[in-house]
C-alpha cells in the first residue's frame, strides 16, 4: 500500500433507495492535500463523505482511508457535518464541545485530566478561539462556531479533516478567514482536508485539487483543468459553460437549469 | 431542628425526598439540555393511570407507575428523534399519549371506585405517608438510575448537543435516547410519590433549568441542579412540618421561585 496515500476510491459506487448516486468512482488523495468537492445540489457530494466515513455502504468497489478499508468511528477522521447553527439557547461552553472530540464517546464519568485539558487548550489556541472558549456555544457567531468545531474534529489526533459545506451561511470575511485557517492547518500539521462546497470561489486560492461530482460520475484534478467548459460539459452530459468574471471568479452556467439546446455552445 | 426528625413518617419523608431530589436533579439536567420537558410532563401524566391500574389490580401503585411510564418511554423512544429545533414528530406523539393516558386514568379510577383522596394523593403527592417499603423501593430505583446515568452520561451529553458528530464517532445515538427515556420514566415514577403527577416539574425541570442558566459547565450544571433540588425538598419538608401549608405547594413554590430569580438575574 502506498505510504503517503490518504484516500483511495476504487471503482466505488453507492446506491441509495434503489437509485445509483454515483458509480465507477476512482479517486486518490495524497496525505496533506487540500481537496474541494464540488458539484450541483443532489449530485452526491455529501454521500461521498459519508462513504469514506463508513456511514453509507458501498454497492461496488472499495474505499480505503490511510490504507485500511473504511469503518465507522475511525479516529483518524475528524468530521464536520452539514448543519444549521447551534440553538442559541444551548448553554454549553465552547471548551466542553471541543473536549467531546477527545473522549465524548467514552462511557463513565469524565475524570479531570491535565493532559487532556492541555490538548484541548492547544487546539483552541490553534484555531484562534481562546478569547471565547468559556462562552456558551449557542451565543457564538457562525464563524466562531466553525472554529470550535474544527478544534473538536482535530483534538483527537485526526489526520484527515472532512468538512461538509463549512462555509455555508458565513459572510465573505469569515469564509476567507476559515478557508485560510483550514489551509494553515493542512500545511502546518500535514492534515489531509476534504471540503464540500457549492461555490469554488471562496476557496479557489487555497485548494490543491478539486473533485467535481455530477451526472453520477466524478472528475478530479487541478481547478483550472476541471472547471472548464469542455470538462464539465462532458461530465454533465449536457451543455455547461464556465465563465471567468473580471475579478477572477469562476461561474458555471447552465448547471441548475433544465437542459436547453443552444446550437452555438462550444 | 431537633424535633423535626422525631417522627418516623418525617424520617421516611426526608429519606425518600433526598433520594428523589438526587435523581430528579441529575436526570433533569439532561431533560432541559435535550429540550424534553414536554416528554417529562407526559411521563408524569402517564403515571396517573399507571398508579390507578396498580391500585385496581391490587399490586403496588409504584409498580403500576414504573410499568406505564416505561411503556410510554419505549413508545416515544421507538419514534426516534433528531435534535431538530421543533421536535415536531415527538411533541405530537407525546401530546397524543398524554391525553389518552388521562382518559385511561379516569376509567381505572371509576372501575376501582377509588376514593377522591386516592386520586388526590397521586395528583399532588403523598410524601408524609411514605412507608418503609416505599423508601426501600425508592432507594433501589434511585441508586440504579443514578448509576445508569453515571455510565451513559458523557456519550448522552455528546448525543444531546451534537448528534451527527456523535454518530460519526460511533456513539449509539438512538440507543442512548431510549436508555435515557427509561431512566426518565423511573425518575418520574418515584418522584410522583413526593410531589405528585401535577407538580413534578418542581423537581425534574425547574432546578435543572435554573442550573443551566447559572453555568454553562456540564458537570457543575448537574451538581447545581442536584443541590437546588435537594435544597427545595429539604426546605419544603421543614416548612411543611412547622406550618399547615401543603408540602407539594411549598416545594413547587421554592423551585419556581429559584427559577424566576435566576431568570431575572440571567435573562
Amino acid at each position: 500500500m502506498h505510504e503517503s496515500r490518504a484516500l483511495d476510491f476504487e471503482h466505488a459506487a453507492v446506491r441509495l433507495g434503489g437509485r445509483e448516486v454515483w458509480s465507477d468512482v476512482n479517486l486518490e488523495v495524497a496525505a496533506g492535500e487540500f481537496v474541494a468537492i464540488l458539484g450541483p445540489n443532489g449530485a452526491g457530494k455529501s454521500t461521498l463523505l459519508k462513504a469514506l466515513l463508513g456511514v453509507v455502504p458501498l454497492s461496488e468497489g472499495a474505499v480505503r482511508v490511510f490504507g485500511t478499508p473504511v469503518r465507522r468511528g475511525n479516529p483518524e477522521i475528524g468530521y464536520l457535518p452539514q448543519r444549521r447553527r447551534f440553538d442559541p439557547d444551548l448553554r454549553v461552553r465552547a471548551l466542553d464541545l471541543v473536549r467531546l472530540g477527545l473522549d465524548g464517546a467514552s462511557w463513565g464519568l469524565p475524570m479531570p485530566s491535565a493532559e487532556k485539558a492541555r490538548r484541548v487548550r492547544d487546539l483552541i489556541e490553534l484555531v484562534g478561539a481562546t478569547a471565547y472558549q468559556d462562552r456558551p456555544i449557542g451565543e457564538l457567531s457562525g464563524g466562531e462556531q466553525q472554529r470550535i468545531l474544527i478544534a473538536q474534529a482535530l483534538v483527537g489526533g485526526a489526520k484527515m479533516l472532512v468538512l461538509d459545506e463549512p462555509l455555508e451561511s458565513l459572510d465573505l470575511n469569515n469564509q476567507q478567514a476559515i478557508s485560510e485557517l483550514i489551509r494553515g492547518i493542512c500545511r502546518a500539521r500535514a492534515v489531509t482536508v476534504l471540503l464540500v462546497a457549492h461555490d469554488i470561489n471562496p476557496i479557489l486560492g487555497f485548494v490543491d485539487r478539486v473533485v467535481y461530482v455530477a451526472g453520477g460520475h466524478v472528475v478530479a484534478g487541478k481547478p483550472e483543468d476541471v472547471i472548464r467548459t469542455e470538462t464539465l460539459t462532458e461530465l454533465y452530459g449536457a451543455p455547461v459553460e464556465v465563465l471567468r468574471t473580471s475579478d477572477g471568479r469562476l461561474v458555471v452556467v447552465g448547471q441548475y437549469e433544465p437542459v436547453t439546446h443552444h446550437p452555438d455552445d462550444h | 431542628m431537633g424535633d423535626l426528625l422525631q417522627f418516623h413518617f418525617m424520617q421516611n419523608a426526608f429519606l425518600a425526598g433526598t433520594l428523589v431530589a438526587l435523581l430528579a436533579g441529575a436526570a433533569g439536567y439532561f431533560v432541559v439540555l435535550r429540550g424534553q420537558s414536554f416528554v417529562a410532563h407526559m411521563l408524569s401524566q402517564v403515571g396517573f393511570p399507571g398508579a390507578a391500574a396498580g391500585a385496581l389490580l391490587h399490586v403496588s401503585p409504584v409498580l403500576g407507575l414504573v410499568v406505564f411510564c416505561g411503556a410510554a418511554a419505549t413508545g416515544i423512544g421507538a419514534i426516534g428523534r433528531r435534535l431538530d429545533p421543533g421536535n415536531r414528530a415527538e411533541s405530537a406523539a407525546v401530546g397524543s399519549i398524554l391525553v389518552f393516558s388521562l382518559g385511561l386514568g379516569l376509567l381505572f379510577y371509576r372501575l376501582y371506585a377509588g376514593s377522591a383522596q386516592g386520586i388526590y394523593a397521586f395528583l399532588f403527592g403523598t410524601i408524609l405517608g411514605i412507608t418503609d417499603a416505599d423508601v426501600a423501593l425508592t432507594f433501589l430505583v434511585a441508586i440504579a438510575a443514578v448509576a445508569v446515568l453515571a455510565v451513559i452520561g458523557r456519550p448522552l451529553f455528546f448525543a444531546s448537543v451534537d448528534p451527527d458528530v456523535a454518530e460519526a464517532r460511533g456513539v449509539p445515538v438512538r440507543g442512548l435516547a431510549l436508555a435515557f427515556l427509561l431512566v426518565l420514566a423511573l425518575s418520574v415514577a418515584i418522584t410522583v410519590q413526593i410531589v405528585g403527577t401535577l407538580l413534578i416539574f418542581a423537581l425534574l425541570v425547574a432546578p435543572a433549568a435554573s442550573a443551566i442558566r447559572l453555568t454553562a459547565r456540564p458537570v457543575l450544571g448537574v451538581a447545581v441542579s442536584v443541590v437546588l433540588a435537594l435544597a427545595c425538598t429539604w426546605l419544603g419538608l421543614t416548612l411543611a412540618y412547622y406550618t399547615n401549608v401543603p408540602v407539594g405547594f411549598l416545594i413547587t413554590t421554592l423551585a419556581f421561585g429559584v427559577y424566576v430569580a435566576v431568570r431575572a438575574v440571567r435573562a
